[in-house]
């Protein structure tokens, strides 16, 4: 069996403000093997996004274990490059930050930029670059300092639905062939379908896992998936567990 | 030689957006040509008593008895210099003091209401207290413009620090930073374009202070020549003082544009 990066045992998270307090997740237990693409998703306001802090140790559970072998790379919604760096300067941020700024390391990151296309751009400002580009750019930061797994906070949900579609193709292909871990979190259905080798569909909150469904396309390729004949049929079922 | 690449319609547009740049720097330029020319002619003409008034020419002829003296650029560098001390160490020190509200939530939660407190009062009731303590020399002007300063260079700063990008600071603290590290890779830079704001703003605070410690205590510079004339009724002396600062502040104005216009050039934000 291969060996789980990232368990969450019987997790509970309790969030505190003055007028109260919340359950955000309860009882919530599910796992991520080495090479795993999962992907969570889950009615609005189930707390994704605090599962994925949770993940990465910027939460501490109330109740429960949350177990990470290895380290994090996040990855938000906008790309969130620094405007005053330049595509190479964010890029060997995460570096400069755990301070394994060797020569050795800043090589690597760079030509891991250089193999995806984004050589030309690095002396570039974030603010020269398109959306999707920018994407990318921020996919390698992640990558930069070999991450164990890579935490996906609905990456794509700002850019518009063409970008968004090839973008989503790029950051895809990237992670397969860098042979990531990754763990998507996302409200949106048809993106969870098209990347992910295993879907977790939550309940309302508190957050508790309600199923989890392995998906076999024999096929990696977002766009193509979308193209399957099985897609539909996730998707119903998905949309309908979701709704539930 | 460039304008061959571009079309006729583009060259017709360049040249309108010329002519509207001259309209407006001719009339500028004009309407103060026209107000001294009034100003001159009303009291040459008897309509307006120079004494009470003066007037451009009695104006020049007192900078110039100044300059003979020897005493103009005595009292131009003294006010100059306490100006630009008690800018400095206002920014400096408030910059720091603001750093520290940021750093400690406790600290920034004690000391809010004394803060809030302090910028309502107004300063110069502390003029008293000020030449007690500093004496009656440049110390106790320079004190005064670093009071005058200070607390809106804290406020403007510690409000630039807090509005940090939230989601920034999660993907920085995904990766481990240290508060230091968020501090100078992310905090500090994206509040430069704040601080440039801030030192627009803090160029006039410290002519305020400036002036207004030399008005309490003081034996040169600008203020004193102003509120020395307005004493001896002398009103000539207080209209070039007037100017002179008109003169002075506008220079630093755009000393601070220019080194904006450097760093924003180096910023990209």
């Amino acid at each position: 069996m291969k060996e789980k990066i990232l368990e969450f045992e019987n997790v509970k998270l309790i969030y505190h403000t003055v007028r109260g307090e919340t359950v955000a997740a309860e009882r919530l237990t599910f796992s991520v093997e080495e090479g795993e693409f999962v992907a969570i998703i889950g009615p609005s306001g189930c707390g994704k996004s605090t599962l994925l802090s949770l993940a990465a140790g910027l939460l501490t559970p109330s109740e429960g274990t949350v177990t990470r072998r290895g380290s994090v790379g996040y990855m938000l919604q906008r790309d969130e490059l620094f405007p005053w760096r330049t595509i190479e300067k964010n890029i060997l941020l995460p570096l400069e930050i755990k301070r394994r700024s060797t020569p050795q390391a800043r090589e690597e990151a760079l030509a891991l930029a250089e193999k995806y296309g984004l050589g030309e751009f690095l002396r570039s400002y974030p603010a020269e670059l398109s959306g999707g580009m920018r994407q990318r750019a921020a996919l390698i930061r992640t990558l930069a300092t070999g991450p164990d797994i890579l935490l996906l906070d609905e990456p794509f949900s700002a850019l518009d639905y063409q970008t968004r579609l090839s973008v989503t193709k790029d950051v895809s292909q990237i992670i397969r062939r860098e042979g990531k871990t990754a763990l998507l979190i996302t409200h949106d259905i048809s993106e969870a379908i098209s990347l992910s080798d295993r879907v977790i569909v939550l309940t309302k909150r508190p957050a508790t896992v309600a199923h989890t469904h392995a998906l076999d396309f024999g096929e990696t390729d977002p766009l193509k998936r979308r193209e399957n004949r099985q897609f539909s049929g996730w998707f119903e079922l998905l949309w309908k567990e979701l709704n539930q | 030689m460039k304008n061959k690449l571009y079309s006729g319609e583009h060259r017709l547009w360049l040249k309108r957006r010329r002519i509207r740049l001259t309209v407006v720097w001719t009339l500028r330029i004009g309407l103060l040509a026209l107000l001294l020319f009034f100003w001159e002619l009303s009291t040459r003409l008897g309509w307006a008593d120079p004494f009470l008034v003066s007037s451009p020419s009695r104006i020049l002829g007192t900078v110039g008895s100044l300059y003979r003296d020897g005493t103009l650029f005595y009292h131009i560098g003294t006010t100059l210099w306490e100006t630009a001390v008690g800018f400095v160490l206002a920014i400096g020190l408030g910059y720091l003091i603001a750093l520290l509200l940021w750093w400690s939530d406790l600290l920034h939660r004690v000391l809010e209401p004394y803060i809030v407190v302090l910028n309502a009062l107004p300063k110069i009731a502390l003029g008293p207290l000020i030449i007690i303590w500093c004496g009656t020399g440049s110390k106790a002007i320079v004190f005064m413009t670093v009071v005058v300063g200070i607390i809106l260079v804290i406020m403007h700063m510690l409000s630039a620090f807090l509005e940090t990008d939230e989601n920034k600071l999660l993907l920085l603290r995904s990766m481990g930073a240290s508060k230091l590290q968020i501090l100078t890779k992310l905090v500090i830079p994206s509040s430069r374009v704040s601080f440039i704001s801030m030192l627009k703003v803090a160029v006039g605070m410290s002519w305020i202070g400036s002036i207004m410690g030399e008005y309490i205590v003081s034996r040169a510079g600008l203020g004193y020549l102003i509120v020395y004339g307005g004493q001896v009724f002398k009103l000539d002396l207080v209209m070039t003082a007037t100017c002179i600062l008109c003169l002075l502040a506008a220079a630093m104005y755009f000393l601070v544009v220019l080194l904006e216009k450097i760093l924003v050039k180096n910023t990209h934000n």
